[in-house]
């Protein structure tokens, strides 16, 4: 599904991405783990397109279609979903609104009709209990006043109404409490088929007791250094991020 | 050089005052012919040159005439979905043949009020359009709402203005609410053709005690369009005052706001929104003076600028020695569309009470382009999601119409815009 080959990517100048190599397949689920300022949340902005990083080298193939010659709007449409690791309150734009012009136009991508007000409500009763979301946030602005849980929710909602094929979540669990991680854990892990694939950004492993992943792969300095299965999550969480950082500069300076 | 000539010629106009009022129109006269037109750097007019654009576009200064209006062209002018009663104006001169007759409402010339204390609210020393305005403008109206008197339906006072090259318009009204009265006035101006044109306006109002007033004002006209107005409001105590300024279009334009806070328990409240595209120049001076205790002011001016336009905003806040507990809030917000779009704003907070809330902010920046990156990422495409978020923004001005129809015609405009031009 996804395909990416030694990606390098940078800002202002920059290089933050020093040679990226991960294939994604349908139905499988990916932790990217690695301590702070390794490059994890800029993989995940690369993938969706921010416009602030700028790729130098290397591609990005998703579904055999090249991803990155596509403007943000059109990648998620094509079904690639970004779970932000600081949602954005938007004061004024309603979030019922919001989501019906995001859905339908996604729809009008994939050659689906609009949902009309009745068929669009009925879609979102249903995926608000997967996530457990009050109707009443969703009559308010897009995150205003959310508190922090709220909005990490309110993104796995998003993600359920817009029905991705490669979902990222970056650092969804971070800032969570145990129940709030268990409630968003458990919409992620509802929305999971074998048709779609799921892209973990964390920094901790405790996300990975609630969602288990088939591969962890430890992102340092820009680079895959470690790749392996959920074990390895568990050693990192026993041993730091500190014998991997000492191996991979000891060798590097060897 | 040019200042001097331009003063003469404006001047000119009080040489030719309508009927009445000749102590009033001679002491403003004399603080006209003191003052003169803004000089160019007049701290009062720092960031809009008036005196120079009059000078380049109203070549020959002469009063204009009423013209004659018949009621297809009124009935033509007035926004969609109006539900009220309807004040006409021809060039500036109130036409009672074509306006609504309202039950409870007394409405008169000024000429036949020589009683009417005009320049006791809106001074003419203060200002000096206001000044030139009282000394000559041709012919006026008083509007009496009666005690106790709730009026149901709005009142559109709707200006038509047709002149031939470079002449001036001077309305003239003063409103009085007697206590406990309620009422909502929009003001709608209908430019029937492309003259230049410049409109000199000069509104006070005198609130009783526990009056509610709602203001509200759209300004959406022609290239060649000036206008200079002066709104004055006496707030007594336990009232209310709602005004509400949405400017779309024009060439230069000048809005005086000025409310005087004379009695407790008190609210007034300014909201304003500029959309500005093309060379339009829209400038906001508001000016809110709190005297005794207990009073509260909100004040909320927001500004869309795109190409070359040019907003100002200046809010001036006064808390008298005696206004203990009173709450002014003020706040300008401001987005950018282009580099060659200014903006010059000011906030002006002097506060002598030593128990008060006072707040103020102003913000200009270009559009949020992490929220702008959010939206997207959800499939929103790009012109869409400027949109979305560019009405939001004015969103919360236009929610402070309360009039359904004239908010829902605001919005579409408003809309009708984002969606196009930017």
């Amino acid at each position: 599904m996804l395909s990416i080959k030694n990606l390098h990517a940078s800002i202002e100048g920059t290089p933050i991405l020093r040679g990226i190599n991960l294939e994604v397949k349908a139905g499988e689920v990916h932790a990217i783990m690695g301590p702070n300022g390794s490059g994890k949340s800029t993989l995940a902005s690369v993938l969706a397109g921010r416009e602030e990083y700028e790729v130098t080298e290397g591609e990005v193939t998703f579904n055999g279609k090249n991803l990155l010659e596509y403007s943000p709007e059109v990648r998620a449409r094509e079904g690639v979903f970004l779970a932000f690791q600081y949602p954005v309150e938007i004061p004024g734009v309603s979030s019922t609104n919001f989501l019906r012009t995001a859905v339908n136009q996604v729809r009008e991508y994939r050659g689906l009709e609009a949902l009309d007000a009745v068929k669009f409500l009925t879609l979102m009763k249903a995926k608000m209990k997967l996530v457990e979301i009050d109707q009443k946030l969703l009559s308010r602005s897009l995150n205003e006043g959310f508190s922090g849980g709220e909005k990490k929710r309110n993104e796995i909602f998003q993600m359920a109404m817009l029905d991705p094929k490669l979902s990222i979540l970056d650092e969804t669990d971070s800032g969570l409490d145990i129940d709030a991680l268990k409630i968003v854990s458990n919409g992620v892990n509802q929305l999971k088929t074998k048709d779609n694939a799921t892209i973990l950004v964390t920094h901790y492993q405790r996300l990975l007791d609630y969602i288990v992943p088939d591969y962890v792969h430890v992102l340092y300095k820009g680079r895959i250094v470690k790749s392996g299965t959920k074990e390895l999550a568990l050693e990192l969480e026993e041993k730091g991020y500190d014998w991997i950082k000492e191996e991979i500069d000891s060798a590097a300076t060897v | 050089m040019s200042t001097l000539i331009k003063q003469d010629k404006i001047g000119g106009l009080t040489d030719h005052p309508g009927i009445g009022f000749e102590l009033a129109r001679n002491s403003a006269k004399e603080i006209f012919n003191q003052q003169g037109m803004p000089a160019l750097k007049a701290e009062e007019y720092k960031f809009t040159s008036i005196t120079k654009k009059l000078d380049q576009i109203i070549t020959d200064p002469t009063q204009a005439k009423a013209f004659e209006v018949n009621a297809n062209l009124v009935k033509s002018a007035i926004f969609e979905g109006f539900e009220g009663d309807i004040l006409v104006f021809s060039n500036g001169i109130y036409q009672p043949a074509l306006s609504d007759k309202i039950e409870d409402l007394t409405i008169s010339f000024l000429s036949e009020k020589s009683d009417c204390p005009i320049g006791s609210i809106a001074k003419p020393e203060k200002d000096a359009f206001c000044a030139l305005n009282q000394a000559s403008f041709h012919e006026g109206i008083v509007i009496s709402i009666p005690k106790k008197v709730k009026l149901e339906r709005p009142v559109l006072i709707l200006f038509l203005n047709a002149v031939s090259e470079g002449q001036v318009i001077q309305p003239r009204i003063w409103i009085e609410a007697g206590d406990f009265a309620e009422a909502t006035f929009i003001e709608q101006t209908v430019q029937l053709n492309g003259s230049p044109t410049f409109v000199n306006k000069v509104i006070e109002v005198k609130g009783g005690i526990n009056t509610h007033l709602h203001h509200y004002r759209l300004q959406h006209e022609g290239k060649n369009y000036i206008e200079v107005s002066n709104i004055e409001t006496d707030i007594q105590k336990d009232s209310t005052f709602n005004s509400v300024v949405i400017s779309l279009s024009g060439d230069m334009i000048r809005n005086n706001l000025t409310l005087n806070i004379l009695g407790s328990n008190s609210e007034g409240n300014m909201y304003g929104l500029y959309l500005l595209d093309g060379k339009t120049h829209v400038d906001n001076h508001t000016n809110v003076d709190h005297i005794v205790a207990h009073s509260e002011s909100n004040e909320l001016y927001k500004g869309i600028l795109a190409d070359h336009s040019r907003g100002v905003f200046n809010g001036k806040i006064f808390v008298r020695q005696d206004a203990q507990k009173t709450n002014a809030f003020q706040q300008n917000n401001n987005i950018l569309l282009s580099d060659d779009a200014v903006v010059n704003t000011k906030p002006q907070l002097e506060i002598w009470a030593d128990d008060v809330k006072c707040s103020h902010g102003c913000t200009t920046g270009q559009l949020d382009e992490e929220a702008l990156f959010y939206l997207q990422a959800r499939g929103i495409g790009k012109l869409q999601a400027k949109g979305l978020l560019l009405y939001a923004f004015a969103g919360e001005v236009l929610e402070h119409i309360a009039d359904e129809p004239f908010r829902t015609y605001c919005t579409k405009l408003v809309e009708d815009r984002l969606g196009s031009k930017f």
